[in-house]
């Protein structure tokens, strides 16, 4: 690996290794519920998920060991800084989309989204925001979903407008 | 001669008024999202799927390879002025483009690997045409046993090989064939991996993975990046048209990125990052002109490449066509596609939808001169656009991806499982895992299954079979050095 054997464990990339053996275990677990009839027994649902639950099991014991011994990040990569803050904010315009797209409908959902995203990107203009949010929503909404057929939740802002 | 004479008919297809429409949306949305960072050809198809229930196939088909083959165009456009690469596979370009827009050459360096896209990419179609129907006489041949160690081979070769790590890339691999097995099997009609919940029973959508992986798992990468937003664009100087000496200079690292890109595009191993280092380093050895590598920026380091990523693209076509074999994530999700309209590709595809194979291989020869023409004299539009400020790019690029989501099945479920899929999207781009596997696993996972069973259900459940017929192990063989070769290599060395 790219670190040399002295340096102590790395944490993250050790967690991200035991997130994926629960994972794997997971797999192993429901595989044993899949119900399988006996005309099936040689070739049955069961194989490819066994398999499967193994390899993901063998590559997250190898990555908890090259976790610990130091994990694989390169020292820059390391280095760079998570801007929590702006995660925040995506994070926060992606949970406002789910919790809104039902009762407020598409469009006044994506504004909220665009708003809080674009904040979190930096830009410091939410009203200018919110106007280019409501454009570019009401035309993804009549042009590329009716385009594609695809049937989105209408809210008020789109019954009035006749969508 | 029968090649010829289907090519002729495609043409006949492809030359029809509407399916040239089609071409040129696809020619130029792919352009735009191949310059725009953050959007690439496997998002915007993902995005697109729902279309199949639309139009017919072939259409279908026009639209998303223009998109596949723009972006390879759009892309080095990023490179060259941003030194963003705007696709995995442009990265090389930036090496050289970047230092040659820096020195005033920008014009030289987009023309260069604006016609160099376009060599590339007919000498690429143009293998298509020829190799594609030899491909099939040969896979005719092939039984259940053979296709699934085929596909054991391009598992390998695709997340264990051709990534910087054989753990994570084959972690992401079985992440993504776990995925595919969720719902109903098929066969026996169980139901597999569901949790009770009856949302999973039709199997976890591949529009909600792509778009979860490829937006906002992206999306979340930048923003935790730290992003700062003074990305510098090379203002555009210099004439587009190249001198005597730059032609010179290009014509032959063209050719040799084609030949290089090609066949390594064709193999079952797919990609684009191996044929456009090769040829970087190829050119820089051959170069009469090692000094401006690195510095001022050498043509030949901009037009090999460029050319490989090209002929690379069209390479993977045929695997993906003749075999069902997609080596990449937007052949992947294109196969996808291919499952809506209930269309298996693979040999049988040739005799069973000529007009559809042919025609869309004559649209690829329509696009790569709408894209020189796209690309060249209209490159200052593609600037433009680079200039959309990244907030509301990556803002805008969320608002498409509930679009493509929600619309679906209109359940917020499918939302949570995409930002779900999304966070672990971010997880991987922080942690360096590649996620191309992912998307591929998760679509030949339960075609490999699907191959394997019937191969035991033929032996009587005699799990020998894979490697007592001689092809299915030479493949698995081949496989096995794959995977095991370069960690023998690197112990020997130690």
């Amino acid at each position: 690996m790219t670190k040399p054997p002295s340096a102590g464990p790395a944490w993250p990339e050790t967690l991200i290794g035991l997130g994926l053996l629960g994972v794997a275990a997971l797999v192993w677990w429901q595989t044993g519920e899949i119900r399988t009839s006996p005309m099936y027994a040689k070739v049955g649902p069961r194989i490819f998920p066994y398999l499967t639950a193994i390899a993901l099991g063998a590559m997250a014991v190898a990555m908890v060991v090259a976790g610990l011994r130091g994990g694989w990040q390169p020292d820059e990569e390391r280095e760079v800084p998570t801007d929590w803050r702006a995660v925040f904010f995506v994070g926060a315009g992606l949970l406002a989309n789910v919790l809104l797209i039902v009762p407020a409908g598409f469009t006044l959902a994506s504004v909220v989204m665009f708003v809080l995203v674009a904040h979190g990107f930096g830009s410091r203009q939410p009203l200018r925001d919110a106007a280019i949010a409501l454009v570019f929503a009401l035309s993804a909404y009549f042009g590329f979903a009716k385009a594609l057929g695809v049937n989105i939740g209408a809210g008020v802002i789109e019954k009035l407008l006749g969508g | 001669m029968e090649t010829l004479a289907a090519l002729g008919g495609g043409f006949a297809v492809a030359l029809s008024p509407e399916n040239l429409l089609w071409c040129l949306l696809g020619t130029t949305l792919g352009t735009a999202i191949g310059v725009l960072p953050g959007l690439g050809p496997a998002l915007t198809i993902a995005l697109l799927l729902p279309i199949t229930f639309q139009v017919p196939p072939t259409a279908a088909f026009i639209l998303f390879a223009g998109i596949y083959y723009g972006a390879m165009y759009g892309g080095s456009t990023t490179s060259i002025l941003l030194n963003t690469p705007g696709e995995s596979a442009t990265i090389v370009t930036a090496l050289e483009g970047n230092k040659m827009a820096r020195s005033g050459r920008a014009g030289a360096a987009l023309a260069t690997a604006a016609i160099g896209s376009f060599v590339a990419g007919t000498v690429g179609t143009l293998g298509i045409t020829f190799l594609a129907p030899v491909v099939v006489d040969f896979a005719l041949k092939f039984g259940p046993a053979e296709y699934f160690s085929l596909m054991v081979l391009a598992f390998v070769t695709v997340s264990a090989v051709l990534g910087s790590s054989a753990v994570r890339g084959l972690a992401a691999l079985f992440f993504g064939i776990w995925l595919g097995l969720i719902g109903i099997d098929l066969q026996t009609g169980q139901a597999r991996f569901t949790f009770g919940l009856d949302e999973l029973l039709d199997g976890v959508n591949v529009i909600v993975v792509a778009v979860g992986l490829f937006a906002v798992g992206e999306t979340l990468y930048v923003a935790a990046r730290r992003y700062t937003g003074n990305d510098e664009i090379v203002p555009l100087r210099g004439s587009l048209y190249m001198t005597k000496e730059e032609w010179q200079r290009s014509w032959k690292p063209w050719l040799r990125g084609a030949a290089i890109g090609f066949p390594i595009g064709a193999m079952p191993a797919g990609g684009s990052e191996v044929p456009t280092f090769l040829s970087y380093y190829t050119e820089k050895k051959l170069s009469k002109h090692p000094e401006e590598f690195g510095t001022v920026g050498a043509i030949e380091g901009v037009a090999g490449p460029e050319a490989a990523n090209n002929a690379s693209a069209a390479g993977v076509l045929v695997p993906m066509l003749t075999l069902g074999l997609p080596t990449g994530a937007t052949a992947a999700i294109m196969l996808s596609a291919f499952q809506s309209y209930g269309i298996n590709p693979g040999p049988m595809l040739f005799q069973s939808q000529p007009a559809l194979v042919w025609g869309l291989i004559a649209s690829l020869y329509i696009a790569n001169i709408m894209l020189l023409v796209l690309n060249l004299p209209l490159v200052g539009l593609w600037v433009k656009i680079l200039r959309i400020p990244a907030p509301l790019l990556y803002a805008g690029i969320l608002v498409f991806a509930t679009i493509g989501t929600y619309g679906i099945s209109n359940s917020p479920v499918d939302l949570v499982l995409l930002y779900v899929i999304g966070i672990v999207g971010f997880l991987m781009r922080r942690y360096d895992f590649p996620t191309a596997p992912v998307v591929i696993g998760m679509i030949l996972g339960p075609l490999a299954e699907q191959e394997f069973r019937r191969a035991m259900t033929i032996s009587n459940g005699d799990w020998s079979v894979l490697v007592t017929q001689p092809l299915s192990a030479t493949l698995l063989a081949l496989a096995a050095v794959a995977l095991l070769g370069p960690m023998v290599w690197r112990m020997a060395r130690r």
